[in-house]
């Protein structure tokens, strides 16, 4: 009883706070408190992926904490399938349009969208249900299927993946907000936060042909790391992913998990899906490699139920 | 009617006819949907009598609509409603610019010898062996082909530097385009079409249509009893030879004065030109007709007698190079038969329909039909077919099967396309990285819609892929994805029939919603 109080309590705070917030105008004042958040991950349970994300990000200190005025924000959604938003094999497209407006809000001067799609780019922008809302909420959805988006960047450190070639706007944004979609994988077993950065990168290929695993941590030491991250775990594909065959592949968890570091986020998306952190290899490497914390217990969560 | 009215009408209605066509051609987004392909599609003699062919239905009767139109008022098809023929019109225009002087064409005997011949061995050869004549002559797949291997890239190209001017400005409208070719191969015979439709239409006009085009010595044939034509006021003519020099058919002998209605392709031209009003266009009166010339339906049939032997030989040669389709295939790392699109039905009977006229392989956005240089064989050459290395097939798209003119891709819902499978996966495990290297990849897996392709627990904490060929749609997305080089660890054998896949089985997961945070 004593945890649903607390949560009950939280939750009043968190809204209090908001409340306050709008009325206030105060959002200046946490601009200026920008990187001191209180926590290190913010998970949501129990609401839309927008009113989840309304309250996540509140208690991250807003999005003045992570977007300054006059910033490119470029927001990395997974757009990798050709798959209807109710398939959740891309990331919920009503997430995707909060987040912009939440950019655009702290004052952002430019929000760009885009994915290296596994399928047809086209039909993955179009029938995501991204594109369209993106494009609403003011955002610039940009292609990413040509070599010609690509530039050439160096990893040092990186074991197995020491040179990649990344979306020129990962370069040219000042800020990189990583919004994956939980999923289950056939090989990694889980994709979300570190396995959504391949569709910033060109050569998918080359990861899948040398240690797959290692790859993806080793991108994780590239200099531009996302900012925030926001884990959709609306509705969590748990088996046949990371593209699905059905609905019956999909659970519904209501869920939404947002913090500054993948690797600790990815722990947790991983407790989510119901596997043990260990057996997704990339994450005890990219922990080892001091690329975040995979160790739930010793970080400060807040736990938000709606 | 004798103003210029007629020639500024087909002007008009032909610029828009080949406006039309060339979006079509050059529509890499696939933006124009199937029924207005359709609507421009229904009139093209030879892929509408194919495809009335095959699906004895009126609604492929474009054709009957042409023979109609034929008899009533010559060969207009070949200026009004031929892309081919347009497009050469243009040229000519062109050819008559680069001219500084005045370009004469001037009256020319016709080559009866040669295009009989070629009407006939085209006629024999299609209704014997197939359709590989026309393959080779058909105005519109010639067009179509013309379009698609040299006009598209050009296009793509233009619209990539326009897409990299724009994203300079953070504007996205146009997005870059990879350019892909074909194998060289390939672009023989376009090629060589070109340059000879080309080059005799810049200085011969419609030489091409009178001489070697097929349709046009068939539709000059009906010409012969057709209803309207081209009339000489003979009181009022001064023999002046002004028609004569602007005549693109080279068919008016302004000495008689007389028009070879078997060439003209009613272009209108010789009305605007006559400054003593003695050209109209009007019902032929059959009082005195000329005697009907038994000259040229002999040379047809010794023509026929004379290629048959020859002809014969080639068409047997080429039999012998087409896949032999078989059942099993038991060789593990060489494709035994190509992949035919979907609606295709099966490789022979793909084979004997397509007329290689490329719209399809313009149409796939995602460029996974390639003109085939050898899959098929010799007589298959320019027929599309699946190249998994290239690309792979979208799990939600049908647009190739929706706009076949010929019918030789049968229209398939979503659904059943979905269902429908054109090849199995095979794999490969001693390519596999999973097995070479020792670390996850998975690729293969991940792209496969149905999950025919799927992981199974391999060594240690590794997994390894299976396939499923029941369920297997023969997508090739597995194959395209596949790292390993130069042999793919899978791919896709083609189905000599295609065949029903099964639906793939899913039951609901047993992981339930969560109510608090397992964290």
């Amino acid at each position: 009883m004593k945890r649903r109080d607390f949560l009950r309590t939280s939750i009043g705070g968190g809204l209090a706070a908001g409340a306050a917030l709008k009325m206030g105008g105060f959002e200046k004042l946490w601009t200026s408190t920008s990187t001191a958040a209180k926590y290190d991950m913010v998970a949501v349970m129990g609401g839309s992926p927008d009113a989840m994300f309304d309250l996540g990000i509140q208690e991250l200190g807003g999005m003045g904490s992570f977007v300054q005025k006059g910033q490119k924000v470029l927001i990395k959604p997974n757009i990798g399938w050709d798959v209807i938003p109710e398939l959740a094999a891309n990331t919920n497209p009503l997430l995707v349009k909060r987040i912009i407006e939440h950019c655009f809000k702290a004052g952002a001067k430019e929000v760009y969208v885009f994915d290296h799609t596994c399928d047809n780019w086209v039909n993955c922008y179009k029938n995501s249900g991204i594109e369209k809302i993106a494009k609403s909420a003011g955002a610039k959805v940009v292609p990413a299927n040509s070599e010609s988006y690509y530039q050439q960047i160096e990893i040092p450190g990186g074991i197995k993946l020491q040179k990649a070639k990344v979306h020129q706007l990962l370069l040219e944004t000042d800020v990189f907000i990583n919004v994956p979609v939980l999923k289950d994988h056939n090989s990694t077993r889980m994709t979300c936060c570190l396995k959504n950065a391949m569709g910033l990168v060109w050569d998918r290929g080359y990861w899948h042909s040398n240690d797959l695993n290692q790859c993806i941590a080793d991108f994780a030491l590239y200099e531009k790391k996302p900012a925030l991250n926001v884990i959709d775990c609306y509705n969590v594909m748990v088996k046949h992913g990371p593209q699905g065959v059905s609905k019956e592949d999909i659970v519904l968890m209501k869920s939404q998990i947002l913090t500054t570091d993948w690797v600790a986020g990815d722990a947790a998306a991983a407790k989510m899906l119901g596997v043990a952190v260990e057996k997704i290899e990339y994450i005890p490497i990219a922990h080892k490699m001091g690329l975040g914390n995979m160790n739930l217990d010793s970080l400060n969560i807040k736990r938000i139920k709606m | 009617m004798s103003s210029s009215i007629l020639r500024r009408i087909r002007i008009v209605f032909s610029t828009l006819v080949f406006i039309f066509f060339v979006l079509v051609f050059v529509d890499f987004k696939s933006l124009i949907p199937s029924n207005y392909i359709n609507t421009l599609m229904f009139l093209q003699f030879v892929p509408s009598v194919l495809k009335f062919y095959d699906l004895k239905t009126l609604a492929a009767g474009g054709f009957l609509v042409v023979l109609i139109l034929t008899f009533v008022t010559g060969r207009t098809y070949c200026s009004f409603l031929c892309p081919l023929g347009i497009g050469q019109d243009f040229n000519s225009r062109i050819g008559g610019r680069l001219k500084k002087k005045f370009r004469r064409y001037g009256f020319k005997k016709p080559f009866t010898i040669l295009r009989y011949t070629i009407l006939a061995v085209t006629l024999v050869v299609t209704l014997v062996w197939g359709v590989y004549m026309i393959t080779l002559l058909d105005p519109y797949s010639i067009y179509g082909r013309i379009m698609t291997y040299f006009a598209k890239p050009v296009i793509i190209i233009i619209n990539n530097f326009l897409a990299g001017i724009l994203g300079k400005f953070d504007i996205y409208t146009l997005s870059n385009v990879p350019v892909k070719g074909f194998p060289l191969i390939v672009y023989s015979i376009p090629a060589a079409f070109f340059l000879l439709v080309g080059g005799l239409s810049l200085t011969k006009g419609r030489l091409y249509c009178n001489m070697i085009c097929p349709v046009g010595t068939f539709l000059g044939l009906i010409s012969k009893i057709s209803l309207f034509r081209i009339k000489f006021n003979e009181s009022a003519c001064t023999r002046c030879g002004r028609c004569a020099m602007r005549c693109k058919s080279s068919c008016i002998d302004f000495l008689k004065p007389d028009v070879d209605v078997t060439r003209c392709v009613s272009c209108f031209n010789c009305i605007h030109t006559c400054q003593d009003n003695a050209i109209s266009y009007g019902i032929v009166s059959f009082k005195k007709k000329a005697h009907v010339t038994d000259e040229s339906r002999r040379k047809v049939i010794v023509g026929t007698l004379f290629l048959l032997f020859g002809i014969s030989r080639v068409a047997n040669s080429q039999n012998k190079t087409a896949p032999k389709p078989k059942k099993d295939s038991t060789v593990k790392e060489n494709k035994t038969c190509p992949v035919c699109p979907p609606g295709g039905v099966g490789i022979v009977d793909f084979n004997k329909d397509c007329i290689a006229c490329s719209l399809c392989i313009n149409i796939c956005p995602n460029g996974v039909l390639q003109p085939a240089y050898k899959q098929y064989g010799i007589a298959g050459i320019m027929q599309p077919v699946m190249d998994y290395h290239k690309s792979f097939c979208t799990y939600n798209c049908t647009k190739c099967t929706e706009i076949c003119p010929t019918n030789a891709l049968h229209p398939l819902l979503l659904e059943a396309k979905k269902l429908t499978q054109l090849g199995k996966a095979k794999f490969i495990k001693d390519n596999c990285i999973v097995k070479t290297e020792k670390t996850a990849c998975g690729a293969c897996s991940e792209s496969c819609p149905t999950k025919a392709v799927h992981m199974i627990p391999y060594e240690g904490n590794l997994v390894i892929p299976e396939v499923t060929e029941d369920i297997c749609i023969g997508c090739g997305h597995c194959e395209f994805a596949c790292p390993t080089v130069p042999y793919k660890a899978i791919y896709v054998d083609g189905n000599p029939v295609h065949v029903a896949a099964k639906k793939p089985e899913n039951v609901q997961s047993e992981i339930k919603t969560p109510v608090e945070f397992p964290f």
